[in-house]
């Protein structure tokens, strides 16, 4: 598959998914608020959440089988980076209040102001730090 | 009902963001590095998901109610705040340090790398120190009691 078609493909399947995740259960496809609503666990909210998690991780599952090369890759970031990383992208996305899938996704195609504004904000910081680490700090 | 639901939704997702080459963290580090070999991918996926789902929200929410649930769950909010700005901006650094973001990470724990599980890991701690450092603070969404979703 060329790059465009695995976008388009991938892209539909994403689109697909997050609709009907919007009308079947009224939530936004948002995962880090799927995600961290487990840690403020409420009777009867629980399951879905956890089934929801399950569900991505199925999914690489399969994808590693039918999906030829889709894990052939190294994660070149060192790993006291990638800590960092991780911490910031937990505490950042819930004190945003969602990540590229709920904001970057459902929010902007929604034209919510608060989605549109965090969009632009964590795409060029994203830019910015990448920039920043090919030419100041990391190579 | 809901179970099921979530969990079709996020394996097809996942399915999506594998298919799109999404869940390599280089790929989107590629996609983040503008000034560089640019690779155009994410903003393929970005932009279908975005005018697709436009298109089906206008439609469907619409209805009274949610095909499988008795209310609708959506952000009450629509300030933007502070909160949600310096948010999006460590969110964005996370993000331009190792490419990865919530969905992909999860999603690619399956492919068993010691590296995703560290910062899934390092991402739940960061969202814990949030959630443990923020009592007090009103929610962004008011969260629905479970009776409002079906059984």
């Amino acid at each position: 598959m060329t790059w465009l078609t695995q976008s388009v493909v991938g892209g539909l399947l994403l689109a697909v998914s997050a609709t009907a995740f919007l009308a079947l259960s009224g939530r936004i496809l948002g995962v880090s608020g799927i995600l961290f609503g487990l840690l403020k666990p409420m009777r009867g909210d629980t399951a879905w959440r956890v089934a929801f998690v399950l569900g991505l991780v199925a999914a690489g599952l399969v994808a590693r089988a039918v999906i030829p090369g889709v894990d052939d890759f190294v994660v070149a970031t060192p790993l006291p980076r990638l800590i960092l990383a991780g911490l910031l992208v937990g505490y950042g996305t819930r004190l945003g209040s969602g990540c590229t899938s709920g904001h970057g996704i459902c929010g902007v195609a929604r034209l919510s102001p608060r989605s549109l504004v965090a969009t632009a904000v964590f795409l060029a910081t994203g830019i910015v730090t990448v920039l920043v680490m090919k030419h100041g700090l990391g190579g | 009902m809901p179970v099921l639901i979530a969990f079709s939704a996020a394996f097809v997702f996942g399915m999506g963001l594998s298919v799109a080459g999404l869940t390599d963290p280089a790929k989107i580090l590629a996609f983040l590095d503008v000034t560089g070999a640019w690779y155009p991918g994410p903003l393929v996926v970005l932009g279908l998901g975005v005018v697709f789902y436009g298109v089906v929200n206008r439609l469907v929410t619409r209805r009274a109610r949610p095909f499988a649930a008795n209310a609708w769950s959506l952000p009450a909010r629509s300030a933007i705040d502070p909160r949600l700005v310096s948010g999006a901006v460590l969110f964005g650094v996370g993000w331009g340090l190792a490419g990865y973001c919530p969905g992909p990470a999860l999603t690619g724990l399956a492919y068993g790398k010691v590296e995703t599980l560290w910062f899934v890991l390092a991402m739940v701690a960061g969202g814990a120190l949030r959630q443990v450092t923020s009592r007090g603070v009103k929610p962004a969404r008011s969260r629905p009691s479970p009776a409002a979703s079906s059984r």
